[in-house]
């Protein structure tokens, strides 16, 4: 069966012939689409609605619908969600008929105030802006190879806009941090931390290094003097490798270590003016 | 029957697919990390295979010869191709959800993997008949299958390897990849 058609049918047929293919197959698909229909549970998009729709990860999951499937499947808890607020909470608590767990909200504080201003150089470095290939060039540009890299790797990895760099040194913006923890895992020197959104202490170094050594990279290094561990009324600090550390569950917030720290360096996020030049205000 | 055999075994090992013509690459390098899931991709585009060239000999010679407009071959075939592959995402997300989930974004990719349609536009570049297209359709699939089979056994092994630092990942898969290649071509030269 071999058609002779003229040749200006050619164009109108193949199209024809393409359309009515697809049609067909269009017709095939959507008799099968109800076929093997999967039965979905509603309330997994309807919580989805009430979720960021950032996927930060900050929850455990993926991202946010496969938490959301978590929560309708597993019974997973929920206001596991670093983003959504007390009425979303409340919208997914009552969709799912549970009572809202409250989980205390947290930041991330980028443990270092070593600048521009504050820390030396060992070298200037001209290159692609990532703290990460720049961590294999001596631990970084600063002479302390503990310190921010400054070149906002943790920046990029902010969902929420929160971080910014100043004066070569990574700060976090409370009011926008949603403590999701994607800055916590892109630092190559593992500088951010998460600590309890109200707490007003914290250390602002991380070096390891001895105390003449750390004189000697910055002004703004912990030396492990211990003062503050000493002087902390409730037992709160503790000293490893050269490095204080604040208990956040023994803290009271009291402020003794901050004003004994002979160094200035543990620093009270509240009050911008206590942070050393070159430190924005937070 | 002779023949049939022949072909099978030409497009199973001697022209291997994967390895002697390079055709689906992306799944090849894709999915196998895990023999599990790479048994399963290799067997849905097996699958695929088949029947891909079970449908596109007729859609090309009761439908595209007759009304001589071959010159479509290709986008016809690659709409009744991404149909078919849109059908059995379906049929596994409902008959086999673990299979369907592991295989992830790699089951839609098979809609424009090359070997499918690369085996539907050899089936009426050689000419052959219904039965002959079948049957190399299956046959490319297997070899797909094995290919990525043999791949994912390999890369099982690099968990425990000791792998220098830049090789880790891709490249190291490549380097196996290759290696396995130039076996596979070994045996074509033998023959």
């Amino acid at each position: 069966m071999i058609l002779s058609l003229p040749v200006y049918f050619e164009i109108p047929l193949t199209v024809l012939v393409l359309a009515a293919i697809a049609f067909l197959f269009g017709l095939l698909l959507a008799v099968a689409a109800k076929k093997f229909a999967v039965e979905k549970d509603p309330r997994i998009d309807e919580i989805t609605e009430y979720l960021a729709g950032a996927n930060c990860g900050g929850c455990g999951y993926a991202g946010c619908s496969s938490y959301a499937k978590a929560i309708v499947e597993e019974g997973v808890q929920v206001g596991l969600c670093p983003v959504a607020d007390a009425k979303a909470n409340g919208e997914i608590a009552r969709i799912m008929g549970v009572e809202v767990t409250e989980t205390a909200r947290m930041r991330a504080q980028v443990m270092c105030s070593g600048n521009h201003t504050t820390a030396n150089y060992k070298y200037l470095y001209q290159g692609l802006a990532d703290c990460h290939s720049v961590s294999r060039l001596g631990n970084g540009p600063k002479e302390c190879s503990y310190g921010c890299i400054g070149l906002g790797s943790c920046v990029n990895a902010c969902a929420f806009n929160a971080i910014k760099l100043e004066n070569g040194a990574a700060f976090v913006d409370y009011d926008h941090c949603r403590a999701c923890g994607m800055c916590v895992s892109a630092c190559p020197q593992n500088l951010i931390e998460l600590v309890p959104f109200d707490s007003r202490y914290w250390v602002a170094c991380k070096s390891k290094d001895k105390g003449v050594t750390v004189r000697s990279h910055c002004e703004v290094g912990c030396i492990g003097c211990g003062i503050c561990a000493k002087n902390c009324p409730n037992n709160a600090i503790t000293f490893e490798n050269n490095i204080a550390h604040i208990d956040y569950s023994l803290c009271n917030q009291c402020g003794t270590c901050a004003a004994k720290c002979p160094r200035k360096i543990i620093l009270d996020g509240l009050k911008p003016d206590a942070i050393p030049d070159g430190v924005p205000e937070v | 029957m002779a023949n049939i055999f022949l072909l099978a075994i030409t497009a199973l090992l001697i022209e291997n697919f994967v390895f002697v013509k390079f055709y689906g690459i992306c799944p090849f390098l894709g999915v196998s990390q895990k023999t599990e899931t790479a048994v399963g991709m290799g067997l849905a585009v097996t699958f695929t295979m088949t029947i891909a060239s079970a449908l596109t000999w007729p859609l090309y010679y009761f439908v595209l010869k007759p009304l001589q407009i071959e010159y479509l071959e290709t986008i016809a075939f690659i709409l009744l191709i991404a149909c078919l592959v849109q059908l059995i995402e379906m049929f596994l997300q409902k008959a086999i959800p673990s299979l369907y989930s592991a295989l992830g974004i790699y089951l839609p990719l098979i809609t424009t993997n090359c070997a499918v349609l690369g085996v539907a536009l050899l089936n009426v570049q050689n000419d052959y008949n219904f039965i002959e297209s079948v049957v190399y359709g299956f046959a490319a699939g297997l070899g797909f299958l094995l290919a990525i089979f043999l791949l994912s056994l390999v890369r099982e092994r690099f968990e425990f390897a000791k792998i220098p630092k830049p090789f880790q990942g891709v490249p190291i898969a490549l380097i196996a990849g290759g290696l396995l290649a130039l076996a596979f071509s070994g045996l074509r030269l033998s023959f």
